[in-house]
């Protein structure tokens, strides 16, 4: 069996609300999930049914009310904030709805962001950006700004700079949610080629394809886990 | 990347940029020239009173140097006493008379003023142009000095002559204590206003025409032998010669800043009011850029850049912002306060080499580098605050492009 990647125990997160008085929306309700190394899950459910915020809660940028998140064995609620900032540094790839990208940034240093941070020298951190970008396909336009780019290339751009750092695991949020059906297939069949080379995926969805492209698909409904099942076997078993 | 950062942040809107760094050099100008004005009128008194090197003054009792109206009697007498000090240096005795100066052919008659002066000993003028006058008061006609504004306002020349009475009368076109002058030399002096017109000659031939009688003096300006005990002979003075009094630069320079701490003050509040201006204007400004990229912010924070360098980078910019403004402003200070020197040099009754505003390097670094603090500064609060939101929740409320 491979190492456990992400391990969420009973989770809970509830919004507090900003009117006196009125009660909170809990938006997780004790969801327990596992994820493995090499695995690609996408979460699924329909809107308002807590993906985002289990996401959140499983990237380290929320912490759980009740329960725990083990990210790498860690348990991220016992992190003060700046060893929860090197975590996803440096464990955690982010992949957002609507790309994100720094919009002064050309799309190599948009990759090379985070490895700045991580103190990676700058002649390797420039070559790995440009290695980054032609694996995403994007090697002839590393000099580009975000504005100079379509959507589609903007979260090639993204998932390359998720991959800066060579995380543990990849979490992403409706990447195809911005993206026309043409665009969002690129996408997709990277995301495949990710999984293929290794990467750890979380992706939380409402598309079909990229749904079915997933190995093992959660269903999420009222904050809970409804459904859970493998829909085709990891590469490394079935081979 | 974090210098390209903020360089972006701050290029991304040139204007705002531009006149914010403008606010701020205004600012630091009003800033520097608080401060070289609160220095440059007691330097430039003390620097005044120095500067030929006579540290005492000594003046009928009760009067004021530069009162031209108390004279001292048997002046030479006197000197000589004082000279006799064992604690005293050179001795130069001053007569300040008002003269009338008759056009020979039209009969106009203007007035100026006359100095009579020891011109081996005397601590009054620089020479300019021509020759300083002898000691002589025989020398007929009597050989003069004047200043610039003299000449132009008589329309004379180094060379000319100058018709010159003590009295005169209007009405009757009379004129007592008449005196032919030949003008060698033109002088700046240093203790009359710059625009006043002003003639020195011998004190002899000056004391001969004074109504009030021959060998009197209006000051003598005394140096001390040994410039550390220049109270002790002061104090001599006083003792040995009790109708005088005699007061030293210091005390001078005491009372001078007693009257000038009224300015010091109103340029302390005034310097405080643009340093409080620079930093307002900073903290503004990073708000309002910070606002404006909370959305990028969270990003940063969400893939992992620490509170710490989304700090840096940010008071970053509030740093280039009153570097920039504080080298702007440097430049603007010194500009104005030339100007402003220029229009005040014409103040009424101040002498002609003296400052208001001076440039003391030391005063202008400790205040621009007090204003580039305050806008380091400036930036820490507005970047803490947006490095310290709530990552999820401020990505979710603040969609970036
Ligand atoms: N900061 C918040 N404060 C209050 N309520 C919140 C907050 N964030 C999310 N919620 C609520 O929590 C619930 C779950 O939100 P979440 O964004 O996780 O849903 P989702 O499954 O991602 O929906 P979608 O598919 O539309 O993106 C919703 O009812 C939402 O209104
Ligand atoms: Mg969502």
């Amino acid at each position: 069996m491979t190492a456990v990647v992400l391990d969420a125990e009973q989770v809970e997160r509830t919004y507090a609300q900003a009117e006196r008085g009125a009660r909170g929306v809990t938006a997780v309700r004790g969801v327990s999930l596992r994820v493995h190394a090499g695995e690609y899950v996408a979460l699924v459910g329909p809107s308002g049914c807590g993906k985002s915020t289990m996401l959140n809660l499983l990237g380290a940028i929320d912490v759980p009310t009740a329960g725990r998140v083990l990210l790498d064995g860690i348990d991220v609620r016992t992190l003060g904030d700046r060893e929860a900032t090197r975590l996803r540094l440096e464990r955690v790839g982010f992949v957002f709805q609507r790309f994100y990208l720094m919009p002064t940034l050309t799309a190599a240093e948009n990759v090379e962001l985070p490895m700045a941070e991580a103190g990676v020298a700058r002649r390797e951190r420039a070559s790995r950006a440009r290695e980054l970008l032609g694996y995403v396909g994007l090697g002839d336009r590393a000099d580009h700004r975000p504005a100079q780019l379509s959507g589609g290339e903007q979260q090639r751009v993204a998932i390359a700079r998720a991959l800066a750092n060579r995380p543990a695991l990849v979490l992403a949020d409706e990447p195809t949610g911005e993206l026309d059906a043409a665009t969002g297939d690129d996408i997709i069949a990277l995301f495949e080629r990710l999984n293929a080379d290794g990467t750890t995926l979380v992706v939380v969805t409402h598309d079909e394809r990229l749904a079915t492209a997933a190995r093992r698909v959660v269903h999420m409904k009222d904050g809970r886990i409804v459904d859970d099942r493998v829909v085709r076997p990891l590469l490394g078993r079935t081979a | 990347m974090w210098p390209e950062l903020a360089r972006a942040a701050l290029t991304r809107h040139p204007l705002r940029t531009w006149l914010a760094v403008l606010g701020v050099a205004v600012s630091a100008a009003l800033l520097l020239d608080m401060v070289m004005l609160a220095t440059g009128m007691r330097d430039s008194f003390a620097e005044l009173y120095l500067k030929k090197g006579f540290p005492l003054r000594v003046a009928p009792k009760g009067t004021l140097p530069f009162d031209t109206e108390a004279t001292i009697g048997g002046a030479s007498a006197l000197r000589a006493e004082i000279e006799g000090g064992a604690l005293i240096g050179r001795v130069s005795p001053v007569l300040g008379l008002t003269l009338h100066h008759i056009e020979a052919r039209t009969a106009a008659a203007s007035t100026v003023l006359g100095f009579g002066l020891d011109p081996r000993v005397q601590g009054d003028y620089e020479l300019v142009t021509g020759t300083d006058m002898d000691a002589s008061p025989a020398a007929s006609p009597v050989r003069v000095v004047v200043n610039a504004p003299l000449l132009t306002r008589l329309g004379k020349r180094v060379g000319d002559t100058l018709t010159l009475a003590a009295a005169y009368d209007p009405q009757l076109r009379t004129t007592r204590g008449r005196l032919v002058a030949r003008v060698v030399g033109e002088v700046r002096f240093l203790y009359t206003p710059p625009a006043s017109p002003v003639v020195a000659m011998p004190l002899a031939a000056l004391q001969g025409v004074h109504p009030g009688g021959p060998d009197r003096v209006s000051l003598f300006m005394v140096e001390a032998r040994d410039t550390s005990r220049v109270e002790e002979a002061r104090a001599w003075i006083e003792r040995t010669a009790p109708r005088v009094s005699a007061i030293s630069t210091t005390t001078a320079m005491v009372q001078v800043e007693q009257r000038l701490s009224y300015f010091r003050q109103l340029a302390f509040i005034l310097g405080s009011i643009s340093l409080a201006i620079g930093f307002l204007l900073v903290t503004t400004l990073v708000t309002v850029s910070v606002n404006e990229r909370i959305g990028e912010i969270a990003v940063l924070r969400a893939i992992g850049v620490s509170k710490r360098h989304v700090v840096q980078q940010i008071v970053t910019e509030g740093a280039v912002l009153s570097i920039a403004g504080a080298i702007g402003g440097l430049a603007l200070g010194l500009a104005t306060a030339r100007v402003l020197n220029r229009i005040l040099s014409d103040f009424p009754g101040l002498p002609a080499a003296f400052d208001f505003f001076r440039f003391e390097p030391r005063a202008a670094w400790v205040s621009l580098g007090l204003l580039m603090l305050a806008g380091i500064a400036a930036g820490v609060y507005p970047a803490w605050r947006a490095a310290s939101l709530p990552v999820a929740q401020t990505l979710r409320e603040e969609a970036v492009g």
